[in-house]
C-alpha cells in the first residue's frame, strides 16, 4: 500500500534532523495558522498563489531562494563547526549524516538557491527592461515557479521522511547505483532535481522566447540594457544544457528503479559516460548563473557610476564567446580520470580561454567607473566587492585548469574553496546586489541603506576570513568532504575558517535584519518616483511597484541606455504637456491556480516514485494532466483594464515624476 | 519631435536601411506561441541526443548478450517507418483543414493520425515484449539498456503525442476553432512533425547500422 515507506523512515534516533525538522515544521505552521487567522488566505491567494504577474512570480522566486539560502547556510555552518572540532576525534556528526549534509548543501545551494534568486531577478526585471507588459507564457512561468517550489519541498521533506543522498551534489555512480546506494536518499535527490529541472526548462524556454519576441519598439539587439543580454544568453544555455542533466538523472534512475546498465559495473555499463554527461551540463550550468550576475554589476556600476556601461558591444560579444565556449571545457571537472594527455591539454587551453572574455568584462566595468560620479551605495558595494573577490577566484580558476597543477588540487580543499570563490563572489554577491538594487522597484520603497551595509561588510569579510584558509589546507594535502583528520597542521586554518562561518552567519542576520527595518520604516523609504537610483533603463520608467501593466504605452525606445536619454529629454523639454496617443484599453492574462496545483500533484508524484507508492504515481499523473485540459477547456483568459483606469494610474506617475524633474531643474 | 526625427532620418538615409532595421515591437501572439515551442522542441532534441550518445557509446557492450543484427526485423521497422512518415501526412492534412475551419476534414486527418500513431506503438510494443520474452530485456545488457532506453523514450514521446492529439479533437469538438485552440492545433503539428525527424535518427542510428554489422 505504501512502498517502502513505513515508521522506520522517521529517524527517531537521530536528534538533530528530527529537531530541525520539528522547528521547520512548527514555523511553517505558525505562519499558516497567522496567515489563516488573520484573514490573509484569500489575499494570499488571489495576489500571489496564483499570480501570472511576472513581477509577482519573480518576487516569489526570490523569497524561495532567500529561505534555502537559510537552509543551505544551516548546513554550512554544520559543516565549518564539525571540521574544527573533529581533529583526531569524530566530532559532533556521524559520517553518514555529515555524508547527507555535504550533499544537502551543495545541491540546495545550486539549485534552490542560486538558480531562483537570479530566475527570480530576470523575472522581475527583463520584461521592464525590454519595455513590455509580460513575459511570453505568463502561466507556464507560474508553474516553472511552483515546480521549482516542488523541489526544494522534497529535498526539505528528506530531513524528516527518509534520509538524503550521501554521494555528493552530483551523485556519481557507481556510488549512487542501487548496490552502493539502497536507501532512497538518491532517489530523493534525483526526482526533486527532475521536477526542479522541468521548472527551470520552462523558466528558460519562456525568457528565451520574452528576449527574443517581445521587445518594446526600437529595442534592437544591441539597444538592449546589458542584464538583456546575459539573460538571453543564461536561458539559451538553459535550454542547451538543463535537457542534458535530466536525460543523465533519467539514465541513473531507470539502473536505479528497473535494473538497466547505463552506469553499472556490470554487464558493460560506463561510469565514465555519466562523467561526461553531467560535466556537459554542469560546466554550463556555471555559466547559467554567473552571466546573469554579470549582468547585474552591469547595471549596478553603470547607474551608480552615472556613466554609460564602457564598451558595451564588447560586452555583448563576451557574452555570447562566454555562452559558446563554456559547452567546450567540461572535461577539466575530471583531468585526472584518463583521458589522456591530448584531450587534457585541450580542454585546459579551452579553460583558460574562457577567463579572456571574462578579463574584458572586469576591465569594462573598471573603465565604466573610471572618470564616473560614483556612488557608494550597497548595490555598488557589492560589485566593488564581487570585482575584488571574483578576480581571486578567476585566478585560481585558471590554475586549476591546467592539467598538472590540477593534478595535485583535484577534489582538495583548495578547488573547494575556489568554487566557492567564484560562486559566492560571482553569483550571491550580485544576487544580493541585484536585490537591493530592484528591491524600491519591486515593493515601492528602498531598503535601509545603514543594516544593508553592515551586512555587505561582514558577508565580504566573512567571505575571505572563511574561505582564504580553505586554499590554504587545500594546498596543505587536505581532500574535501573530510568528517574528521588527524593532521595536526590543518586545525588552525579550520579554527579560522569556522571563526569566518560566524560573521557570514552575522551578515546574514543584519540583511534580515535590513528587511525588517525597512519594512517598519517604509513610509519614509517610500519611492514616490519610480527612479531611485537616477537609474538608466526602462523599468526605472514606470512607478514603483508598477502597475500589473508594467507600462501604459510601449515606450519608443531611440537607443542605448533608453531611459536616460529619455530623462534628458525630459528636462531640454521641462516634460511639457505631452499631448501623446490616446490611453486605450489594456488586455492582461487572467490568473490562473493551474501552476500551484499542477505542483500539488508533482509533489505527490515525487513522494509517491520515491517510496514506490505505485497507485500514487499514477495519481498524481492523471492529476497532473487534468489540471492542463482543465486550464486548456477555460473560456476567458484575459481580462481587460479599462482605458480610464489605465490613465488615472499613469496620471499620478507622470504628476510624482514632474516633481521629480522640476526639482532637478532647481538644483 | 517625430516628425521632425522621422524627416531627418528619411535625408541621412535615403533607402530607409535604418528604419527597416528599427524593431517594431512585440511579435503576435501566434509568433510567439510557436516560436516558444521551437525551443522547447531544440530542448527536447537536446534530450534525444544525449541518448543517441549514450546508445552509440553502448552499442557495443552486449555483455555476452544478442547483438543488434540478432534482434532487429526489419519488416517491423519499415512498417513502423511508413506509419509514421504517413501519419505525419495525415497530420499535415489535419493542419490545413484546422486553418480552413473544415471540421470533417480536421476529424478525419487527426483520426487516421492517432490510428497510424497507435498501430506504430502497437508494432513497438510487441517488439519489446517479443525481447523480453526471449530474455533480452533492458537489464540483460548495457547495449539493450541503451536501445530500450532510446527507442522506448520515442515511443513514450509517441503516446504522450496520441494522448494530446485526443485532447485536441476533444477540444475541438468542445470549442470549436478558437485562436487558442489553433496555436495548440500548430504546436502539436510542430511536435509530432518533430517525432518523426527522430524516429528517422533512430531509424539509421539503431536499425539500419546495428541491422548490417
Amino acid at each position: 500500500m505504501l512502498g517502502k515507506l513505513d515508521w522506520s523512515a522517521i529517524p527517531f534516533d537521530q536528534p538533530i534532523p528530527l529537531i530541525a525538522g520539528g522547528v521547520v515544521l512548527a514555523g511553517i505552521l505558525a505562519v499558516l495558522i497567522w496567515v489563516v487567522v488573520k484573514g490573509h488566505l484569500p489575499y494570499l491567494w488571489h495576489e500571489w498563489i496564483t499570480s501570472v504577474d511576472h513581477k509577482r512570480i519573480g518576487a516569489m522566486y526570490i523569497l524561495l531562494a532567500s529561505v534555502m539560502l537559510l537552509r543551505g547556510g544551516s548546513d554550512a555552518i554544520m559543516m565549518r563547526i564539525q571540521q574544527a572540532i573533529a581533529y583526531q576525534s569524530q566530532g559532533y556528526l556521524p559520517p553518514e549524516h555529515y555524508n547527507q549534509i555535504f550533499s544537502a548543501h551543495g545541491t540546495i545551494m545550486i539549485f534552490f538557491v542560486a538558480m531562483p534568486f537570479v530566475i527570480g531577478l530576470m523575472n522581475l526585471v527583463v520584461p521592464l527592461q525590454l519595455g513590455v507588459r509580460d513575459v511570453a507564457f505568463p502561466t507556464l512561468n507560474s508553474v516553472g515557479f511552483w515546480l521549482t517550489a516542488t523541489g526544494a519541498l522534497l529535498v526539505n521533506l528528506s530531513l524528516v521522511i527518509g534520509e538524503f543522498a550521501r554521494t555528493g551534489w552530483l551523485a556519481f555512480p557507481p556510488l549512487s547505483e542501487l548496490s552502493y546506494s539502497p536507501g532512497v536518499g538518491v532517489d530523493y535527490y534525483a526526482w526533486s532535481l527532475q521536477i526542479s529541472g522541468v521548472g527551470t526548462l520552462v523558466a528558460g524556454i519562456n525568457l528565451v522566447t520574452t528576449v527574443l519576441k517581445l521587445r518594446t519598439k526600437g529595442m534592437n539587439y544591441l539597444r538592449m540594457p546589458m542584464f538583456c543580454w546575459t539573460t538571453l544568453a543564461s536561458n539559451l544555455l538553459i535550454v542547451a544544457a538543463f535537457p542534458i542533466l535530466t536525460a543523465t538523472l533519467a539514465m541513473l534512475l531507470l539502473d536505479r528503479y528497473l535494473g538497466f546498465h547505463f552506469f553499472t559495473n556490470e554487464a558493460g555499463g560506463n561510469v565514465m559516460m555519466f562523467m561526461n554527461l553531467i560535466w556537459a551540463w554542469g560546466h554550463p550550468e556555471v555559466y547559467i548563473l554567473v552571466l546573469p550576475a554579470f549582468g547585474i554589476y552591469s547595471e549596478v556600476v553603470s547607474t551608480f557610476s552615472s556613466k554609460p556601461l564602457f564598451g558595451y558591444r564588447s560586452m555583448v560579444l563576451a557574452t555570447m564567446a562566454i555562452c559558446i565556449i563554456s559547452f567546450m571545457v567540461w572535461l577539466h571537472h575530471f583531468f585526472t580520470m584518463g583521458a589522456g594527455p591530448d584531450v587534457n591539454a585541450i580542454f585546459g587551453i579551452a579553460s583558460m580561454i574562457i577567463a579572456v572574455p571574462t578579463g574584458v568584462k572586469i576591465y569594462n566595468w573598471l573603465f565604466t567607473m573610471y572618470g564616473g560620479r560614483i556612488r557608494f551605495a550597497t548595490p555598488m558595494l557589492w560589485s566593488v566587492g564581487f570585482m575584488v573577490t571574483f578576480i581571486i577566484g578567476g585566478l585560481t580558476g585558471v590554475l586549476v585548469a591546467v592539467p598538472p597543477a590540477d593534478f595535485m588540487l583535484h577534489n582538495s580543499m583548495f578547488l573547494v574553496a575556489h568554487f566557492h570563490n567564484v560562486i559566492i563572489g560571482g553569483v550571491l554577491f550580485a544576487a544580493f546586489a541585484g536585490f537591493e538594487y530592484w528591491f524600491p522597484k519591486a515593493f515601492g520603497f528602498r531598503l535601509d541603506e545603514r543594516w544593508g551595509k553592515v551586512g555587505f561588510w561582514f558577508t565580504f569579510v566573512g567571505f575571505w576570513v572563511t574561505f582564504m584558509p580553505l586554499y590554504i589546507v587545500g594546498m596543505l594535502g587536505m581532500t574535501r568532504r573530510m568528517q574528521h583528520y588527524d593532521v595536526a597542521e590543518w586545525r588552525p586554518w579550520m579554527l579560522v575558517a569556522a571563526f569566518g562561518m560566524l560573521l557570514l552567519t552575522i551578515g546574514v542576520l543584519a540583511q534580515i535584519t535590513q528587511v525588517v527595518v525597512s519594512v517598519r520604516n517604509r513610509d519614509a523609504l517610500r519611492d514616490r518616483t519610480g527612479d531611485p537610483w537616477d537609474g538608466r533603463s526602462l523599468e526605472w520608467a514606470t512607478s514603483s511597484p508598477p502597475p500589473v501593466f508594467n507600462f501604459a504605452f510601449y515606450p519608443d525606445v531611440r537607443g542605448e541606455d533608453a531611459y536616460w536619454a529619455l530623462k534628458q529629454h525630459a528636462k531640454e523639454q521641462q516634460l511639457g504637456d505631452h499631448p501623446g496617443p490616446e490611453y486605450q484599453d489594456i488586455e492582461m492574462p487572467r490568473n490562473s491556480p493551474t501552476g500551484f496545483v499542477c505542483a500539488f500533484f508533482a509533489t505527490v508524484m515525487g513522494f509517491a516514485l520515491i517510496w514506490h507508492i505505485w497507485w500514487m504515481v499514477i495519481l498524481g499523473g492523471v492529476g497532473a494532466f487534468a489540471t492542463f485540459v482543465v486550464f486548456a477547456w477555460r473560456d476567458h483568459d484575459e481580462y481587460v483594464i479599462p482605458a480610464a483606469e489605465v490613465e488615472r494610474i499613469d496620471r499620478i506617475n507622470i504628476e510624482e515624476r514632474r516633481s521629480l524633474v522640476s526639482m532637478a531643474g532647481a538644483v | 519631435m517625430s516628425m521632425t526625427a522621422t524627416v531627418a532620418h528619411a535625408h541621412a538615409d535615403p533607402h530607409h536601411i535604418g528604419r527597416a532595421a528599427e524593431h517594431p515591437g512585440p511579435a503576435p501572439k501566434r509568433i510567439v506561441t510557436a516560436y516558444g515551442f521551437w525551443v522547447f522542441l531544440l530542448s527536447d532534441i537536446v534530450m534525444f541526443s544525449c541518448f543517441f550518445a549514450a546508445y552509440a557509446v553502448l552499442s557495443g557492450q552486449t555483455a555476452g548478450g544478442p547483438k543488434g543484427s540478432e534482434i532487429f526485423e526489419q519488416r517491423n521497422v519499415a512498417i513502423e517507418t511508413i506509419c509514421l512518415l504517413l501519419s505525419s501526412f495525415t497530420c499535415g492534412m489535419a493542419s490545413i483543414a484546422a486553418d480552413v475551419r473544415n471540421r470533417f476534414w480536421f476529424y478525419l486527418g487527426m483520426a487516421v493520425t492517432c490510428v497510424l500513431g497507435l498501430i506504430f506503438l502497437a508494432i513497438e510494443f510487441r517488439e519489446f515484449a517479443d525481447l523480453v520474452a526471449r530474455g533480452y530485456g533492458p537489464s540483460r545488457s548495457a547495449f539493450l539498456t541503451a536501445f530500450f532506453s532510446l527507442v522506448g523514450c520515442h515511443g513514450l514521446h509517441v503516446s504522450a503525442g496520441v494522448l494530446w492529439l485526443l485532447t485536441m479533437m476533444a477540444q475541438v469538438f468542445a470549442k470549436g476553432f478558437r485562436a487558442d485552440v489553433l496555436r495548440r492545433m500548430m504546436c502539436f503539428a510542430l511536435f509530432w512533425h518533430a517525432l518523426d525527424i527522430i524516429w528517422v535518427g533512430v531509424f539509421s542510428v539503431v536499425y539500419l547500422l546495428g541491422g548490417g554489422a
